[in-house]
């Protein structure tokens, strides 16, 4: 119980398997072919910071509806009995553990051209694309991961006491002010943690944007693209998309507690 | 949830998440390729048991998942109780290199790894497929069973250890008497997520791989990359419906457990 021995397998596994590989992303980013040190690859890498951006601001919009949406509903939540409580956090895990390919394949199905829900919209008039364009990707991200924003909100907010909420209602707070100074500041660490869980995959994800955004791919997509041929460009994308991720984690951090990370 | 308001705003977001899962369930039914309704069928089931790749695909995410989990466990169980027992600045730096595969965007860890198995696969003369495969969902599932023993081992008193001791049970005898019963809570979730985290992964196997080693994830992709393919609604189907009744049994014990407890 007092050893310390027993973690050394895996500090060699972590070594082996996180570590070096990691550091081999690196070396091959600032390496060519020959083994010469270069930024070519950051040259190369370069050509897709349009697509970077477009990915982040992708991520931005989506976790920003998240939080709209996931918001309310947490609080609507974290005011039924618990055993209500249980049932509906039930209820909005079973489609997270579905297969994210079969959720967004079911948003192809429903936005395709002559679908249900274009018919639809053709029947009163109304033509438009459904399918193909940033929208798309946008409502595949939220369906995607509006669980991860619905969650740590509301593990944070059924601990809030009601009575808490009821003093200051007798103490004369209006409702905007009980917002404001009660619930608003206790449910912060939840909001942090959602926002975490939501923008780092929609920001590296890849497959979503292939699926339903037609041309406009995102970072991940182009990872997925250019590693096979070129591990060396693949890779210099790949360190700058971990080094951004990273810095936004550490931002965050500074807003929240350390548990924002964690899970 | 008293207000009407509020009922409409839960309903919305209730359909927003159900509708569509319930329309692609709806269409494994339908006797025709698109979305137009041709009338009812199960042939879309049945191509699905007899599709042999598919089944292939089963059995090899579920032996993967299986052994992933058990590798994960026992070897992020024991590293948690080592790290408990490290002290100061070394031990937050080996628990943040821990947490590195769970912070990681998975398309990074996915292609490191790739990296990393081809230039070993040249080395020692082997190709990415089973093995590779294995050991990066034992890589992204450990950190995961780190996590959840570890709160386990801080809120376990460490004088009952001493006292088993100090009762002359041996330091083995007494882990597995003493501290292992303490811990078994973690150790069961930590393997049940690694256990669930591994069935569904995607991105990471994608990178791991090879050319020849399938998952259903895998064939998932496959199924349905550009193209609309029935036999992936009646599969979505399955896995519908065997994750609602996981759950609510999951439920129904925690409910059972809770009400237990309050008549104590």
């Amino acid at each position: 119980m007092k050893s310390k021995k027993t973690a050394y397998p895996y500090m060699l596994w972590m070594l082996l398997f996180t570590i070096v590989p990691i550091c081999m992303v690196v070396y091959y980013a600032f390496t060519d072919e020959n083994g010469n040190f270069t930024l070519q690859t950051f040259v190369n890498a370069s050509d897709y910071s349009q697509v970077f951006l477009y990915s982040l601001w992708i991520a931005l919009i989506s976790t920003f509806i998240c939080l709209v949406l996931a918001y309310p509903l947490s609080f609507m939540i974290s005011r039924c009995d618990e055993h209500k409580q249980s049932m509906i956090i039930m209820f909005i895990m079973v489609p997270m553990w579905m297969n994210f390919l079969l959720r967004i394949y079911a948003w192809v199905q429903i936005l395709q051209n002559y679908g249900p829900l274009d018919t639809l919209l053709n029947f009163v008039g109304i033509d438009i694309t459904l399918i193909g364009n940033s929208g798309a990707t946008i409502l595949g991200m939220v369906y995607e991961f509006l669980p991860f924003m619905i969650l740590p909100i509301h593990t944070v907010m059924s601990k809030i006491d009601n009575s808490l909420i009821e003093a200051a209602q007798d103490l004369g707070a209006s409702k905007f002010y009980v917002f404001k100074n009660v619930i608003f500041p206790l449910s912060v660490p939840g909001i942090i943690s959602g926002i975490t869980m939501v923008f780092v995959p929609t920001a590296s994800t890849f497959l979503v944007a292939q699926y339903l955004g037609g041309t406009q791919l995102m970072i991940g997509d182009i990872i997925e693209r250019v590693f096979p041929s070129d591990h060396h460009t693949g890779s210099a994308i790949a360190l700058v998309l971990m080094v951004v991720i990273l810095g936004f984690l550490v931002f965050m951090n500074r807003f929240g507690d350390e548990e924002a990370v964690g899970v | 949830m008293k207000k009407l308001s509020n009922k409409i705003y839960f309903g919305l977001i209730m359909a927003f998440l159900y509708l569509p899962l319930i329309y692609l369930i709806a269409y494994s039914f339908n006797d025709g390729k698109t979305s137009v309704w041709k009338g009812f069928t199960f042939k879309w089931y049945v191509a699905l048991f007899e599709d042999a790749q598919i089944m292939q695909s089963l059995y090899n995410t579920l032996i993967v998942a299986v052994l992933a989990a058990i590798f994960a466990t026992i070897l992020g169980t024991l590293a948690a109780i080592g790290i408990h027992n490290f002290k100061g600045g070394f031990k937050s730096v080996v628990q943040n290199v821990s947490n590195i595969p769970i912070i990681n965007p998975e398309i990074v860890t996915g292609v490191s790894l790739m990296l990393l198995f081809t230039m070993a696969g040249v080395a020692l003369n082997f190709e990415m497929g089973f093995v590779t495969v294995l050991l990066a969902h034992i890589g992204f599932c450990t950190p995961y069973v780190i996590l959840n023993v570890m709160p386990r081992l801080k809120r376990m008193d460490s004088s009952i250890y001493e006292a088993a001791l100090d009762l002359g049970c041996s330091p083995i005898k007494a882990f597995f008497k003493v501290v292992l019963p303490e811990i078994m809570p973690g150790i069961f979730s930590g393997m049940l997520i690694s256990f669930t985290y591994s069935l569904d992964d995607f991105v990471i196997t994608y990178f791991t791989r090879g050319s020849q080693f399938q998952t259903l994830p895998i064939q998932i992709y496959t199924m349905t990359h550009q193209r609309i393919n029935p036999k992936a609604n009646a599969l979505s189907a399955l896995l519908f419906v065997t994750i609602l009744l996981i759950l609510i049994a999951i439920n129904i014990r925690a409910n059972k457990e809770s009400k237990e407890k309050a008549h104590i």
